[in-house]
């Protein structure tokens, strides 16, 4: 019996090891509720979900000005943006980057290319990079679909916006539009969740 | 009887645990690949790297690109060498930071059987006027390869299910081993990491 418990005693060692080795970052996945922000815009007035009149849902886009792939996709964010928002779904951008330790992402930076590109959505600094983690993004450009419920705004789509960062031309599936096609229709999402390569968040 | 159920409790508990654990670092057997072209296993010839998409060069360097069929070669050598396989592109600002890291691991240890691959994630417009400079500039010694596939979501589960995408990712592997990190390294943890793969 001693044996045993010693054996027992063996595993638990091994299993809290294991345990320890668990960093993995905590974030939404999707049927998840997603928490509302108060975040200041490029024109310096604080925005949070709530605010943003008859919305059924966001497309809240992790992404930058200094990253090369969310340069890649912001002309197909502010299309995205400009079909959507008619629809119900607009997109609110916010930069997850620390402007300390990537320069090009700093609050006068984002004005600046959001008055270049023209932005006609909210373009957010996650000052102090408390929302982030909560998303669980870990890169730029890094895409959550929310559908506004009655219990909250629900996670229903995550990753990437479509299937073909370089060339917009030979994009295959449109992995945002068919999320938020189906939500309009009163769908299930069919594919709820992609990955993409994107540059690391600096926080 | 009270021990028993003490055991059989305590069993229970680690089942538990081990399911509710979700590691990060992954050091799953390397999986079988499931789109490359067979390899032959030969006790004579050494399996030939795979005829590239494309070969980029200027007049000093040159970089093979492959899709992610032909790079997993690179990810399943089965031999003595323990190979630290890095994704990182020129416009990646943490991942040229640690670059120099990972070059002298390829140097020091090449004695030891270690060897270093660099994957760039470059896009198609910055390899010629990026890329093939960087390469030259730096004077890189370690193998550079191209991966150009844009379809990531179907690759980048097949480097590791615990890749979300974001770079710099490094995975070491050798016959008996693999390990998947998505982080930044300096010299002496990789060397630390590097010093559990025998």
């Amino acid at each position: 019996m001693k044996k045993i418990q010693f054996l027992a005693m063996f595993l638990v060692m091994g299993a809290l090891a294991a345990f320890k080795a668990d960093t993995s970052v905590a974030g939404y996945k999707v049927g998840d509720v997603a928490t509302d922000f108060s975040l200041k815009n490029v024109d310096g007035k604080m925005v949070s979900l709530k605010d943003i009149k008859g919305a059924k849902g966001y497309i809240v886009v992790f992404t930058c000005n200094h990253c090369p792939y969310a340069q890649a996709y912001e002309d197909r964010i502010m299309a995205l943006d400009k079909k959507y928002k008619a629809l119900g779904y607009p997109v609110v951008a916010i930069n997850p980057n620390n402007p300390e330790k990537q320069k090009e992402d700093s609050f006068a930076k984002m004005q600046e290319r959001a008055k270049e590109k023209k932005f006609a959505f909210p373009y957010l600094l996650d000052e102090g990079q408390k929302i982030f983690p909560q998303y669980g993004a870990t890169k730029t450009p890094h895409v959550y679909i929310l559908q506004k419920t009655a219990k909250g705004n629900v996670v229903k789509y995550i990753g990437a916006i479509d299937d073909n960062y370089e060339d917009a031309a030979a994009v295959k599936q449109k992995y945002a539009e068919n999320a938020l096609d189906a939500l309009l229709k009163g769908k299930d999402v069919t594919v709820k969740e992609t990955k993409a390569i994107g540059c690391s968040i600096k926080a | 009887m009270i021990l028993k159920r003490i055991s059989l409790f305590v069993v229970l508990f680690i089942i538990t645990l081990l399911f509710s654990c979700k590691k990060e670092v992954s050091n799953d057997a390397p999986k079988e690949p499931e789109t490359v072209p067979e390899i032959v296993e030969d006790t004579i010839a050494v399996p030939k790297p795979p005829k590239p998409l494309k070969v980029y060069s200027n007049d000093t360097v040159s970089v093979p690109a492959y899709d992610y069929a032909g790079l997993e070669y690179y990810l399943r050598q089965k031999n003595d060498t323990t190979y630290v396989v890095n994704f990182w592109a020129t416009w990646c600002v943490p991942c040229v930071a640690e670059l120099p890291n990972f070059e002298k691991i390829n140097t020091n240890y090449k004695k030891n059987k270690i060897k270093v691959i660099l994957v760039s994630l470059d896009m198609a417009k910055m390899i010629e006027p990026k890329l093939l400079p960087f390469i030259k500039e730096k004077q890189i010694k370690s193998q550079v390869v191209l991966l150009r596939d844009p379809d990531a979501d179907a690759w980048i589960p097949k480097v590791d299910s615990t890749w979300s995408g974001a770079i710099p990712a490094t995975v070491i592997y050798n016959s008996e081993m693999r390990k998947f990190y998505e982080r930044s390294f300096t010299y002496d943890e990789l060397e630390k990491e590097i010093s559990n793969f025998k």
